[in-house]
């Protein structure tokens, strides 16, 4: 498999504060990778330098095949970036915005842009210093999307967009996916990266510490199961993968290990299930598993 | 009064804020009155001295320009009113405008009037805010003038009123300036469209004055009378005050500022009467690429600053050919321009004078120039064009190269504008056009050092870049006060600009035009060099 983004073990410092303590990165040409984390977990610090912008204080990146501090031209050219909090020139209108970044990148679809500006509903004749934050977005959005690129990298593109401008851009990405461009989305938004992703990566505390397929996610963690059943049983707790068991009448409630879920099921069945709600985790859930547990461990640091 | 609720808090809170902002402008003020007060106490001790300067300033058409109608000639207080009258008046119409635009328009723009505005504020309060913080800062500024001006022993009379009519000349701009905030959208074009007013003002108050000095009773003359800053010189400080006058002042700004209130009740919060004209929805075809994009950027200011130096510059020239008559037979004026444009003929010290004034306008475009990298990295704006395939390199170069183009157009066209001007009122043009041109390019050596600091910082403390603005204060400082001051030479030799050859009146050498050259190729490459290796911010 050949990979758009490899970043091995980059570690970045400002000062005395740790940014990166050692990320580990890999998206494969082609797919949509979400790039999950609050504010702070060192998502912009990785984009960054995997811009050139920042320089790494150790580890290896490798952009499209080249290196983003040496090869700026040539790997820039075929990537189109769009910063979280995007500012534009005061007295250049959205439209001369657009232009100027796609010719600086080296070329724009003229069709696409007029067709994007259609579907994000903008105003290319305002001027750069009268555009809401939302309106901002648009500006930089269209820019990247019109390029003839290879690789989009946005970080946290639907800040400030509406819900309706939200499903423009995640159709957007459906079909920049489908032309074979590779998209690194970095997002807090969980929903919008269960939807896109193909695969993604959760950062914190600037390490990632989960990384895969949404579905690989899950089966690291539990599903909810809900049964209502005609011969109430307390032998469900002795399955192994089984946890939390709660029994209120004929109703038992548990979370199960996803790759133990098919004995869990085979008992239902035999104590005769009349109803039956499963739950995959959701990705919030995973995501809460990691940020609670750091949560607890630095509380137990603190108190210690 | 329920629309004025909370003006009180407002005004307050405006003064709080920018008190520092305050003083700044008082002490500038203060600072221009103490200054020239007492360097013409000390230069112009007789009366046959004073009489020499009314006959030859006060009856010139070039000087009348700056120095307004001089009424009060050739009193010391008519003197003193004439050499600051005009750069005074500018300190505090500048005050009022960018004031009231800040406490009106920037404050919607921003957003933080919304805040504020649904708290229990009235719909005038913040305008009226605006004028009382304002009004009073020019109230201090006026009293403070009066007050230094009787402390070097001027006639009270005539001293109280011209700081009485500097008062009022600063609610009258404070009030333009608020019906200019009410009328267009954006605060740099409320800034733009007030300083365009006084513009119009300052003009119509110089050809009056001009045409007055030249032909005494010229219909032109009565030009003056329809711009306040006329109104200013009519009250005739130091020359029989008329005391109505500044009932015109003080009627002007009630009624500017009355039409600035039914303006406001006219329009959205945000809005103004006039919409924001659109721009283009496609760029034209020449911008695609990064130097296109710092020549838009900086092309307004370079032609602002190109235009109004070489306007200032062709100004003090024109005074040039009356030099000898006007400061020749005061040995100590003769010694000032001495010191500052160095030995030799009057006239040709004078003339390096002017043009080393230009210089340190020059190189102050370039600075500023320079240090929009700065602006435009902190901005965020710098990130969105290097992450295009547009080389670190290439970004600092294009800035770089249209600061560098417009420190050298400021400087020749001042220089053409000085050279024509001078070489036709002596009708002598092909002798004076060469020598002042060499004049104005000898300063494009010191001016690239400033520049070449600006860069050296951003490149390598960029967080302190803003610092190269005291070296252009700096520079501008020992240029024009040092030799009068008597620094010490080590003090005096820091400023590029004391090293350029006074020129015209000196041999253009070579040395100190080389080596400064080389220094500002060293800051620039070193900031070049440490730019390209450190991180953005």
């Amino acid at each position: 498999m050949s990979y758009a983004i490899e970043a091995s073990g980059l570690v970045k410092r400002f000062g005395r504060t740790t940014a990166l303590a050692g990320i580990d990165l890999a998206v494969p040409a082609g797919e949509v990778h979400g790039f999950l984390g609050p504010n702070g977990a060192g998502k912009t610090t990785t984009i960054r330098i995997l811009l050139g912008l920042l320089r790494a204080d150790a580890g290896s990146v490798s952009l499209l095949g080249g290196d983003p501090w040496r090869d700026v031209t040539a790997l820039h050219r075929r990537l189109a970036y769009v910063p979280g909090d995007v500012s534009l020139w005061p007295t250049l209108s959205g439209g001369e915005t657009i232009d100027l970044l796609g010719r600086l990148r080296g070329g724009l679809d003229r069709r696409r842009r007029a067709e994007l500006l259609d579907r994000f509903e903008l105003d290319p004749r305002k001027k750069g210093r009268t555009y809401s934050k939302g309106n901002r977005q648009k500006v930089a959005l269209i820019a990247a999307l019109a390029s003839n690129v290879d690789l989009l990298v946005l970080d946290e593109p639907t800040s400030g967009l509406d819900p309706l401008m939200e499903e423009v851009f995640q159709q957007c990405i459906v079909e920049a996916r489908q032309e074979g461009r590779t998209v690194l989305l970095a997002s807090h938004i969980l929903a919008e990266v269960e939807k896109l992703a193909d695969q993604l990566c959760i950062i914190r505390e600037g390490r990632i510490v989960e990384t895969g397929t949404l579905s690989d996610l899950r089966l690291l963690s539990r599903t909810t199961v809900q049964a209502d059943l005609a011969q109430p049983s307390n032998g469900l707790a002795r399955l192994p993968g089984v946890h939390d068991v709660v029994v209120s009448g004929s109703r038992v409630t548990c979370h199960v290990e996803t790759d133990r879920l098919a004995p869990v099921l085979r008992y239902l069945a035999d104590h005769g299930v009349r109803s039956l709600v499963s739950q995959p985790p959701s990705l919030e859930q995973l995501f809460l598993r990691h940020y609670r547990a750091g949560a607890l461990a630095a509380t137990a640091g603190g108190s210690r | 009064m329920r629309a004025l609720a909370g003006t009180i808090a407002l005004a307050r809170l405006a003064l709080r804020r920018d008190r520092i902002r305050l003083l700044a402008w008082i002490l500038l003020a203060s600072g221009i009155v103490a200054g020239t007060a007492s360097s013409i106490r000390a230069l112009y001790t007789t009366l046959a001295e004073r009489q020499q300067y009314a006959a030859t300033v006060g009856a010139n058409p070039a000087s009348a320009v700056l120095g307004g109608p001089g009424f009060g000639l050739p009193n010391l207080g008519g003197i003193v009113v004439a050499e600051m009258g005009s750069t005074l008046l500018s300190v505090v119409a500048l005050a009022g405008m960018l004031l009231v635009v800040r406490y009106t328009r920037t404050e919607e723009q921003t957003g933080r009037a919304e805040l504020l505005g649904s708290a229990a504020t009235g719909r005038q309060a913040r305008l009226a805010a605006a004028l009382l913080a304002v009004g009073g800062a020019e109230l201090v500024i006026g009293i403070a003038t009066s007050a230094i001006l009787i402390g070097y022993g001027l006639p009270v009379a005539g001293s109280v009123a011209f700081g009485l009519a500097l008062t009022g000349a600063g609610w009258v701009f404070a009030g333009v300036a608020a019906v200019a905030a009410q009328t267009v959208e954006n605060a740099r074009a409320a800034g733009g469209s007030a300083a365009a007013v006084f513009g119009i003002a300052f003009t119509l108050r110089a050809v009056g004055d001009a045409s007055g000095a030249a032909h005494a009773g010229s219909n032109l003359s009565n030009l003056a009378w329809l711009s306040p800053i006329g109104w200013v010189m009519e009250v005739r400080a130091y020359g029989g005050e008329r005391w109505w006058v500044l009932g015109m002042l003080l009627a002007a700004a009630v009624a500017l500022a009355a039409a600035a209130a039914a303006l406001s009740t006219r329009r959205d919060v945000g809005a103004g009467l006039v919409a924001a004209r659109p721009g283009r929805p496609e760029a034209g075809r020449a911008l695609a690429s990064a130097w296109a994009l710092a020549w838009r950027l900086q092309r307004g200011g370079l032609i602002g600053w190109t235009v109004g130096t070489a306007v200032g510059a062709g100004v003090f020239g024109a005074i040039a050919h009356d030099i000898q008559s006007i400061a020749g037979a005061n040995a100590g004026a003769s010694r000032v321009f001495a010191e500052l444009g160095g030995p030799g003929r009057l006239v040709d010290s004078y003339l390096a004078w002017v043009l080393g004034l230009a210089g340190v306008a020059a190189a102050a475009f370039e600075v500023g120039a320079v240090l929009r990298l700065r602006s435009e990295e902190s901005g965020l704006r710098a990130e969105q064009v290097l992450a295009t395939a547009v080389t670190r390199w290439r970004w600092a170069a294009s800035h770089l190269a249209t600061a560098g183009l417009g420190m050298l157009s400021v400087l020749l066209v001042s220089g053409l504008a000085v050279g024509l001007v001078h070489g036709l009122r002596g009708g002598d043009v092909s002798h004076e056009l060469p020598r002042i041109l060499a004049g104005a390019l000898v300063q494009v050596p010191a001016a690239l050092v400033l520049a070449g600091l600006a860069m050296a910082l951003f490149g390598v403390v960029p967080r302190l870049s803003g610092t190269a603005w005291p070296a252009v204060v700096a520079a501008l400082v020992i240029g024009q006060l040092g030799g009068l001051l008597r620094l010490n030479r080590w003090l005096m030799d820091i400023s590029p600009f004391t090293q350029v050859p006074r020129v015209p009146g000196h041999e253009v050498t070579a040395a100190p035009l080389v080596w400064l050259t080389a220094v500002a190729t060293l800051l620039v490459a070193a900031g070049l060099i440490r730019f390209r290796r450190r991180d953005i911010a």
